[in-house]
């Protein structure tokens, strides 16, 4: 027994489960990879390259980038955590748009003949919901700003106290 | 998403990062050195030169050091990444995949695949069709039900599954790839979890909208790819729900939500490399993480959720394919296939057209004015499409197909083959089951909310069967075969 756990890195029942499911995975995909194996193929192992090798790095280096180019230069005027304020209407938009992106970019052939409704109407509505996620932050952002400049003033006016505001 | 996934080159990761990837391949040497030391203890007795030269080969291996860039333990640098976060995005699709599991194998047996080759769209099957049931007709609105909350759902999790993947993208890099045969097992499994969740919500979500690029029949890709990952994920809990469980109570939920940016800090350093060894400066806090993918979630089932409601709710699916109903009046619901799309002109349904209907007795034929002229019966019933959307309850008249069967002479019949003027295609034709055919509120409507059927809803006669999928209500039909 711990003979076979040295060689083999884990328990015997964990051996047993994996051999268990492989096995059903086997007879899945015999009958998965029955017509057009090699495209099926390339789907499914395309599938995890696609979001762990581009997909993921791509979203990753463009919050890096926004967080380098974007940063506040000035030391002067008090500010506020900003990244949040692109990332969340930029990750609601983007999902949207990973989710429906056939009907935003009109590339469901079928669809405007099989179900006698336009398709035309996605791309605008999204943009119009991207809008309005954007609007939305900036101006929760400028109100946030907004205060905290007050208050910076405010402080700066009365008594040398408060500057401590800032996390 | 959560913050800075990964250092630039530069920055403060960069000069202390030798020195800090050298520990963890430190900690896991007397792992390895078991494992090689086990390797040796077998090959010892065949020949000692070549347990020697194995020896020497695993000491080598296990000191390799990480390739620079994603398999150093300090690129990967968000504060907020660790195994408590992971449980929680775990937790969720621990609830929320097996609903689409099931929902999608009911699915599957709403078609009736064992009725024949009409109704089966995967015929090799085998055990994987093990569990396969008569598909009931109560209640009226169970397929409804059930697929609208599988493709909702589906998309709903969308955000989940992106936050999951992305707290453990460490993992895909870890350094060895390959410590033993268990773990390169579970490696293999993993690629089949990961490439089979994509491939599962990636076919389902293209096929939603009628962008038919995947390799093959959607039936076939998603129903098999279905078991290929269900196979992993069962794995994936079995070796998982312990330290999910172990995660999950490592933090107060209630706590975390309460903590702001100031106050969020790494969690303790965990032996599977999940919590960054240099992270960087917070710039979300935990609750805003969970906040940001429920928002993702929300905003998806806001612009989905009314295909599958109907009425008022249907417009505020802005997003979705069946967000507009695509006219007004008795015939202003819904339509999966119009008939120029299958090919059904005027000239097949004109005034030629005839109802034939077998049975025992020899067959009978009707026109469209003889089938009116006969006892009329009416149901409320929905469509309900595989692809989620579906039209709350029409109002349908016609005759029961229980009454079509006894007039064919066999009013105990245990199948019928419904056929549509439809040139041949997918679902031009299909077998209906016993309790389907003797079902009351089971018609083959003639009208729909006090009109005509419309050319596109199945003019002159469909079939509207209580629970059944979409495809299923055959339209334009011009023949029933009643079977014992």
């Amino acid at each position: 027994m711990a003979r076979f756990v040295r060689w083999y890195g884990a328990g015997p029942l964990h051996l047993l489960v994996l051999v268990c499911s492989f096995a059903l995975t086997a007879y899945a995909f015999v009958r998965l990879f029955a017509v057009r194996p090699v495209d099926v193929a390339i789907w499914f192992v395309g599938a995890a390259i696609l979001h762990d090798l581009i997909l993921l790095p791509l979203y990753s280096l463009a919050d890096l980038s926004a967080h380098s180019v974007l940063r506040h230069r000035t030391e002067r005027v008090p500010t506020v955590p900003w990244i949040n304020y692109l990332r969340v209407p930029t990750f609601l938009s983007g999902v949207l748009l990973l989710v429906w992106f056939p009907l935003i970019l009109d590339l469901a052939v079928p669809y405007g003949g099989d179900t006698r409704l336009p398709e035309s109407v996605y791309l605008g509505r999204w943009l119009a919901i991207t809008g309005v996620l954007f609007g939305a932050s900036a101006l929760a952002f400028a109100l946030r700003l907004g205060g905290i400049r007050r208050a910076a003033r405010a402080a700066e006016a009365g008594p040398p106290s408060g500057r401590d505001a800032e996390p | 998403m959560g913050s800075g996934g990964r250092s630039a080159s530069g920055s403060s990761g960069g000069p202390q990062g030798p020195k800090r990837d050298q520990e963890p391949a430190r900690r896991r040497l007397p792992r390895l050195g078991a494992a090689s030391a086990a390797a040796i203890h077998a090959i010892a007795s065949a020949g000692d030169a070549a347990a020697a030269r194995a020896q020497a080969i695993a000491r080598r291996v296990g000191r390799t050091p990480p390739p620079p860039g994603p398999f150093r333990p300090g690129f990967w640098r968000s504060p907020i990444r660790g195994p408590w976060l992971t449980s929680v995005f775990g937790l969720v699709l621990l609830v929320g995949i097996p609903v689409l599991f099931v929902t999608g194998a009911l699915s599957y047996a709403a078609y009736n695949p064992d009725l024949g080759p009409l109704n089966d769209q995967t015929p090799d099957k085998g055990l994987l069709g093990f569990y396969l049931f008569d598909w009931p007709t109560q209640p009226y609105w169970l397929y409804r039900l059930t697929q609208g909350v599988h493709v909702t759902l589906g998309v709903v999790l969308v955000p989940v599954l992106l936050a999951k993947l992305w707290a453990v993208i460490p993992k895909l890099f870890e350094w060895l790839p390959v410590r033993s045969v268990a773990h390169g097992l579970e490696r293999l499994s993993l690629l089949l979890l990961v490439g089979g969740v994509i491939f599962e919500f990636v076919t389902g979500i293209l096929n939603i909208q009628l962008y038919y690029v995947f390799p093959g029949s959607f039936y076939t890709l998603h129903f098999y790819g279905a078991w290929v990952f269900i196979a992993a994920f069962i794995v994936h809990v079995c070796l998982k729900l312990g330290r999910m469980t172990r995660a999950l109570g490592s933090r107060d939920l209630a706590t975390e939500l309460r903590t702001d940016l100031a106050h969020t800090v790494p969690e303790p350093p965990d032996p599977h490399g999940l919590v960054p060894t240099a992270p960087a400066a917070p710039t979300m806090t935990r609750r805003g993480a969970l906040g940001l993918v429920g928002a993702g979630s929300l905003t998806l089932l806001v612009v989905t959720a009314g295909q599958s409601v109907g009425g008022l709710l249907r417009g505020t699916a802005l997003l979705a394919p069946h967000n507009r109903d695509p006219g007004s009046g008795p015939n202003g619901f819904q339509i999966n296939k119009t008939a120029a799309a299958v090919g059904v002109s005027p000239a097949h349904v004109g005034p030629s057209w005839r109802l034939e209907v077998r049975g025992r007795s020899p067959a009978l034929v009707f026109t469209r004015a003889q089938l009116l002229a006969l006892r009329q019966h009416a149901a409320a019933l929905p469509i309900a499409c595989v692809e989620g959307w579906s039209t709350p309850d029409q109002l349908w008249s016609g005759l029961r197909l229980t009454d079509l069967a006894a007039m064919a002479g066999l009013p105990g019949a245990g199948s019928v083959l419904v056929e549509s003027v439809q040139p041949p295609g997918p679902y031009s034709s299909v077998v209906l089951r016993g309790n389907q055919i003797h079902d009351p509120r089971s018609l083959l409507a003639l009208r729909v909310n006090g009109a005509d059927l419309s050319l596109d809803h199945g003019f002159p006669a469909r079939v509207i069967v209580p629970a059944n999928p979409g495809v299923n209500n055959t339209k334009w039909v011009h023949r029933l075969t009643f079977r014992t």
